[in-house]
């Protein structure tokens, strides 16, 4: 029998290093991954909470299946926008993204 | 008599259209614009003295009534106390209209000579216009207030004037200088007037005699302190510094400004408050009185000397004014037959003296225009060239002399009369400042017309005769100070408004008279002949008083040195100082900490979400150990 700490462990290691990504790439891609890291932990945390504190219910895999779901919409979008970037940055280095600063 | 409106009004629509549309007009047009409603102005000033002393009269009590035509108010302060504007004709009122007009109209038309082919002859006529509406609507005030806002305006146009040739550098510091010291003088004034609506409740010219009472020592600290606004406007020492300088100007201006009319509004002012002076502040007026005789005094001696004929005119004008201030200090009650008779006296050499004046003014000019020099030393036997000149001005001398039976002589003897009757001190004191005047006078006269010729500069250039334009005013004025002595003058205006006959004190007039003619025979024989040894040694052996006079006392040096090391060093530079330093310091220094502050901070607004998101993180993580810690 796995303990719910376990599963709790790995999503928290998940989540700070999607975290720590997300603030230390300098790779939008990589930044997007970082997100994704910290969505998924989240993801997990809910599937587990169901599954050993409310046996019964399904509110926490559905969520955590929504979640997915608004997660790949984001990831299109975002993507979509770096390719633009990309387009007419002709790189995707988040330093040079000073068009819209002021 | 609503029509006198008219008097304030046509001079004021004329200085509009010669003030703005002046420079399209030709300068022909505009000096006949500015000319013909002057000469309307004093027909209407002419029917309205008619009117007023012959027509409406007396009433019931035989008392000249005061008429006020018009009024309105203007700005309500209480329900009590309001500053109003409108026309009050009374004796002195409808005098000094008559006097105004006629010397502004001489002058508008002498200035068609005098100015001829000056830059900027439409702006003259304007400033002439806007000067006779401002002095005609402080004559006419019907509260001291109004009088105040004229006073300053005649003021404004006195500055303009005297600045009048703006590319003359000494003509700009005479104008700043008029200006700044009468505007000094004014400050008391206004303080003045502020105590006396506030004590007296009004500030109309005839309060509540109980509140006056119950107010004490205010009211006469009021008229003190009107007297030196006064003093100021009427170059009374030591204020008197300006009028000299106010020579700069052109020669028909200090005729007008100078000498007939604005000078004497101090006189005025004290004439119009004079029952509140003889009521509740004697000792002011006897104050003023001396401050008169001194002036007087002062002037003369410093008028001895004088080589620039202006000058000496500017400081017969400043010994004149003091004349005037003098008898109307004297006064001990508002009965002319016992201590009041030096108002009439007073009003009486204002009238006179503003016609004599005048005259010796356009006079000077019409010599000025023939030598194109205000110096002594380029005159000297000029009696053959301008006789007309000459002869006229041989008329303003002996007038302001003192000799019978031209106008100065009445006016003059009935001062010195109510100067004896004050203290015979005083008596001799103005009797001696008198024959002072018949001396410095006739050495002006004698130096100009006879003495010592400039013949190289005379043979250059030929004096010759003024224009007509220029010597009908000197030949009416000359007429009129013939006749202005026999004028029944204290029938119309005495201290109480009941008719008082002029007579003769034969032993004053005999007196005034010896001493007047002591003192043109003196300067007969010291100046009249080619050669002067008399008045050369004179000079040397008293070098010393001679320069100290020349340079009037050196008054303007102590003003000079109290403004300048006094004020301005030790006042006026730390003051500065702590301005640039410590005031401008504080706000430099917070927009300093400001700026700084925004420099700091500005580095987290850097656009980068990642560093937001560390900021935030940081934050989050604050919060959850402050909770834990709480909990």
């Amino acid at each position: 029998m796995i303990h719910m700490e376990y599963y709790l462990i790995v999503s928290t290691i998940m989540m700070f290093a999607g975290i720590y990504g997300f603030v230390t790439r300098r790779n939008l891609l990589a930044i997007l991954i970082s997100v994704e890291l910290i969505l998924n932990s989240v993801d997990i945390n809910f599937v587990v909470f169901n599954r050993f504190l409310f046996p019964g219910e399904l509110e926490g895999f559905f969520f955590a299946l929504f979640a997915i779901g608004v997660s790949a919409a984001e990831t299109a979008v975002a993507i979509a926008i770096i390719i633009n970037i990309y387009r007419n940055l002709r790189n995707i280095q988040v330093r040079n993204l000073r068009e819209m600063k002021w | 008599m609503e029509y006198t409106i008219l008097i304030l009004l046509l001079p004021f629509v004329s200085f509009l259209v010669l003030g703005l549309a002046g420079m399209k007009l030709r300068p022909v047009a505009a000096g006949v614009i500015g000319t013909a409603v002057v000469a309307v102005v004093a027909a209407v000033s002419y029917c309205t003295a008619f009117e007023y002393f012959f027509v409406a009269g007396r009433d019931a009590a035989g008392l000249y009534p005061t008429l006020i035509p018009w009024n309105g108010v203007w700005l309500p302060i209480s329900a009590t106390l309001h500053i109003d504007l409108g026309i009050l004709l009374d004796p002195i009122s409808v005098m000094m209209l008559v006097v105004i007009s006629t010397v502004s109209l001489m002058v508008h038309i002498y200035s068609f000579g005098y100015m001829k082919g000056e830059r900027g002859f439409q702006r003259y006529y304007a400033f002439l216009s806007l000067f006779t509406m401002s002095m005609m609507g402080l004559v006419v005030a019907t509260n001291i207030f109004q009088m105040y806002l004229f006073w300053e305006l005649v003021g404004v146009s006195s500055y303009l004037l005297i600045g009048f040739y703006y590319t003359k550098k000494e003509a700009i510091a005479a104008s700043k200088k008029a200006f700044i010291v009468t505007r000094f003088a004014d400050l008391g004034f206004l303080v003045g007037i502020l105590f006396y609506g506030y004590y007296a409740g009004t500030f109309s010219f005839t309060p509540d005699a109980k509140l006056l009472v119950a107010a004490g020592g205010m009211i006469p600290l009021a008229l003190g302190l009107m007297f030196i606004g006064g003093a100021g406007k009427s170059a009374m020492f030591p204020l008197h510094i300006w009028l000299p300088d106010a020579m700069e100007g052109p020669t028909p201006v200090s005729a007008l400004i100078h000498a007939a009319t604005m000078v004497v509004a101090g006189v005025y002012l004290v004439a119009r408050m004079f029952p509140l002076f003889v009521g509740y502040a004697p000792e002011v007026l006897h104050g003023t009185a001396y401050i008169g005789a001194f002036t007087a005094l002062y002037a003369a001696v410093v008028a001895c000397v004088q080589s620039d004929i202006k000058r000496v005119l500017a400081f017969s004008t400043i010994s004149q004014i003091g004349f005037m201030i003098v008898s109307l200090g004297v006064c001990t009650s508002t009965d002319p037959h016992a201590g009041g008779l030096g108002y009439m006296a007073s009003m009486f050499h204002l009238f006179t003296h503003a016609l004599f004046k005048a005259l010796l003014f356009l006079g000077a000019g019409a010599i000025i225009h023939a030598v194109h020099s205000n110096e002594m030393s380029a005159m000297g036997g000029l009696r053959r060239y301008m006789p007309l000149t000459h002869a006229t001005f041989l008329v303003a001398c002996l007038a302001i002399a003192g000799i019978w039976p031209l106008s100065g002589f009445f006016s003059k003897d009935e001062i010195l009369t109510a100067c004896f009757a004050f203290s015979p001190v005083m008596g001799w004191v103005m009797t001696a400042i008198a024959g002072l005047t018949a001396f410095y006078m006739f050495r002006l006269y004698y130096n100009i017309f006879w003495g010592r010729e400039n013949r190289e500069l005379h043979a250059a250039h030929t004096p010759h005769e003024a224009p007509w334009t220029m010597t009908l005013p000197l030949l009416i004025l000359a007429a009129a100070t013939l006749v202005a002595g026999w004028i029944p003058f204290g029938r119309g205006i005495s201290s109480n408004g009941e008719a008082y006959t002029i007579h003769i004190d034969g032993s004053v007039a005999a007196v005034s008279l010896c001493v007047a003619v002591a003192g043109i025979a003196l300067a007969t024989w010291m100046y009249a002949r080619e050669k002067q040894p008399v008045a050369d040694r004179l000079a040397e052996t008293f070098s010393g008083l001679h320069r100290a006079a020349y340079h009037r006392f050196y008054i303007d040096e102590v003003y000079q040195f109290i403004t300048h090391r006094v004020i301005f060093a030790c006042i006026s530079t730390p003051i500065a100082w702590f301005d640039r330093h410590v005031v401008d310091g504080v706000m430099n220094l917070l927009a300093t900490a400001t700026h700084g502050a925004a420099y700091a901070v500005r580095e987290m607004q850097s656009g980068s979400v990642q560093r937001y998101c560390i900021w935030m993180l940081c934050g989050a993580l604050g919060l959850t150990i402050l909770v834990l810690i709480i909990c």
